[in-house]
């Protein structure tokens, strides 16, 4: 009983992990139908924000918590900077914008080589958050997973109740559910874009934060990490966010559970597998936005 | 040039190739060079199924890899068994010590025949298995392509993860044998290079009477409007499924011949990274043309050996800037350069630069 307690936590908080970085592009891929390559070294950037604050400030739990808005700030930058400079240009050729954004961070990892160093950098995370709270006679479990836990939760309910009840939301649902509608309404479709890209990208510098709290930063922490986001907002259907919720958790409990009974390396075929054989199901995703547009 | 008839030029460009590859750099290069050659061209036949089913079908792949790897593991299991002698287990698995005996997926492919024809027929089955359920469903674009790279992802894990049985990060090295021939030997490693050169000769013509077939013509049309060949009462899913097996085919040859040319494969040639490496040469030689992919691929591998090497981090600026340049700006690659010239000169439209449906229509109302 312990252990199934034990793998259902691990799963739950992998599911976190996935969801914090998968709920950026959830509104990038999701929302817009970019394919920003770059969102995992956005990720990079969040993280590495993380190891500059902490050098400046040197209390780990004040600089934890300076480096969360900051990150986002950090992050949130590049990406308008990514999408005025290129995206926007590409937004008829998304296959394109997948490579140019793979362009990207091809740069933007070398340049976090050029300036941190190809070895990694660890951050030191505040003593509350190296702790574990145990429950029952032997089963604990990692504080610092418990933290990402409650980041997710308010990320998800921050970003849901800003796209329902904000002026700016209102004007991100239109544009995505019928943006020439929304154009001759009088929306500025390509600045709601612009900000529509800064949160994205700008949850993805939290979700770096997250990171070092796991493990050390390096110049291509983002890459393998992305795909299994990616992943999460294919399965749990573009438009709307809480697909992409229900997914990540499923997919980090399967995760987990699979792991346990065979092995890691097993288990990613396993996941893959359930992956595709679910989309021979629902091959638009867990939930899609109907339109009247060709299958 | 413009007096030649068509065909005549397709004999005089294959002709030129052919005088090229086995008279030109046999005879100009040295045994390095022309094995660093042999490694190139192995990279260009997986660029000419790339070329195939992402530029004239519009199937971005991502995950070309995993079929590289699946002919590459396929010959190199073979030639260990080879290496080790009838009955004798290869050397990695004596030195990991976990195994006993040989694992029962290793046995058939001590016969020659068996495992040259999984070279070819694994990774198209892997393909046909993948494609036929998801372009079914109609899965496509970017979707695809997230779950080819997503495919190129669980296999590295699952070599990396069976050390034992598949040489882990490793992989399958230290090959010294091919069919009986010694690889030390200069002159085997001129014929691997021929043998790859001819291959990659025979599958372009292949390729170039595939693209000016009747299926070709079909498989740009999906590619640009799918839609409407649907209406048309063809099933694009088809269509999509024999450019993306042929190509996963090609990947599989490539890989195949790249382990006798090379001596290794491992889980890092085949990855995600890899993976999108092949597509870049690609898109820097033109996507839809039949050379380019094939020009593309040689020379950007060929610019990484030069450059990375001495300037590792100035090769990778220079690879991004690369995707971001040529992909942004000059869709149709260094091949529609060529095109654009003639155009000028002879101002007629050109079909070979990919646009989506939709855009296309409105070129067609505007002209």
């Amino acid at each position: 009983m312990t252990v199934i307690l034990g793998q259902l936590f691990t799963g739950v908080s992998i599911g976190a992990v996935l969801l914090l970085i998968a709920l950026g592009l959830a509104l990038t891929f999701g929302q817009m139908n970019v394919i920003n390559m770059a969102h995992g070294e956005f990720i990079m950037a969040g993280a590495y924000t993380t190891y500059v604050l902490q050098q400046t400030v040197t209390d780990a739990g004040l600089s934890l918590l300076v480096a969360l808005p900051v990150a986002f700030a950090v992050a949130g930058a590049m990406g308008v900077l990514l999408e005025w400079a290129l995206i926007r240009r590409l937004y008829t050729r998304p296959l394109d914008t997948l490579l140019v954004t793979w362009g990207v961070s091809l740069m933007l990892q070398q340049l976090a080589r050029d300036v941190f160093g190809a070895p990694n950098v660890q951050t030191k995370a505040p003593d509350i958050l190296t702790e574990s709270t145990s429950l029952g006679t032997d089963l604990s479990i990692a504080n610092s997973r418990l933290f990402i836990l409650g980041l997710v939760v308010l990320a998800v309910a921050a970003l849901t109740a800003a796209l329902r009840f904000t002026p700016l939301g209102r004007r991100i649902r239109a544009v995505v559910q019928n943006r020439d509608l929304a154009a001759v309404s009088g929306i500025a479709t390509g600045r709601v874009d612009r900000l529509t890209f800064f949160i994205g990208s700008g949850l993805a510098g939290v979700a770096g934060v997250a990171l070092t709290l796991l493990g050390p930063i390096g110049p291509t922490m983002g890459t393998n990490i992305i795909i299994d986001a990616f992943l999460v907002v294919v399965v749990g259907g573009i438009g709307q966010l809480k697909g992409s919720v229900i997914v990540a958790f499923v997919l980090g409990m399967l995760q987990a559970m699979v792991e346990y009974l065979t092995t890691l390396s097993v288990a990613k075929v396993i996941v893959f597998v359930a992956i595709v054989a679910f989309l021979q199901w629902r091959p638009q995703g867990l939930f899609t936005l109907r339109t009247r547009s060709l299958a | 040039m413009t007096n030649l008839s068509p065909r005549t030029r397709v004999w005089l460009g294959f002709g030129l190739g052919a005088v090229v590859l086995f008279a030109a750099a046999p005879a100009l290069l040295t045994d390095f060079r022309l094995s660093l050659l042999a490694k190139y061209l192995c990279f260009a036949i997986v660029a000419v199924g790339i070329g195939l089913a992402w530029g004239r079908g519009g199937l971005l792949t991502l995950g070309q890899g995993v079929f590289f790897g699946l002919g590459g593991y396929a010959m190199a299991m073979h030639l260990k068994l080879a290496d080790a002698g009838e009955g004798n287990m290869p050397d990695f698995m004596e030195l990991y010590g976990q195994l006993d005996e040989l694992p029962a997926w290793w046995a058939p492919f001590a016969n020659p025949v068996f495992a040259l024809a999984a070279t070819v027929l694994l990774p198209m089955l892997v393909a046909f298995g993948l494609g036929s359920l998801v372009f079914r469903r109609r899965v496509r674009g970017a979707y695809f392509a997230i779950l080819s790279q997503a495919l190129a992802a669980a296999m590295v894990i699952l070599l990396i993860g069976q050390q034992g049985t598949t040489g882990g990060t490793n992989g399958l090295t230290d090959i010294e044998g091919f069919f009986g021939y010694d690889l030390d030997d200069p002159v085997n490693q001129r014929m691997v290079y021929f043998i790859i050169a001819g291959v990659l000769l025979a599958l372009l013509a292949l390729t170039r009477q595939l693209m000016h077939s009747r299926y070709g013509e079909l498989l740009v049309a999906v590619r640009d409007s799918e839609n409407r060949v649907r209406f048309l009462g063809y099933n694009p899913a088809n269509v999509k499924l024999v450019a993306y097996v042929v190509a996963a085919g090609m990947a599989g040859l490539a890989g195949a011949l790249f382990v006798p040319a090379v001596g290794i494969i491992s889980p890092a040639l085949i990855g995600i990274v890899p993976s999108i490496e092949f597509v870049i040469g690609v898109a820097v030689g033109g996507r839809a043309a039949l050379l380019g992919p094939v020009l593309g691929a040689v020379a950007v591998a060929w610019a990484k050996t030069a450059l990375s090497e001495r300037f590792p981090g100035t090769w990778t600026y220079l690879q991004g800037a690369m995707f971001v340049l040529v992909v942004a700006f000059l869709p149709g690659g260094l091949a529609s350069l060529w095109g654009m010239v003639r155009r000028r000169r002879e101002r007629q439209p050109d079909a070979t630069v990919p646009a989506d449906g939709d855009r296309v229509l409105v070129q067609e109302v505007a002209a």
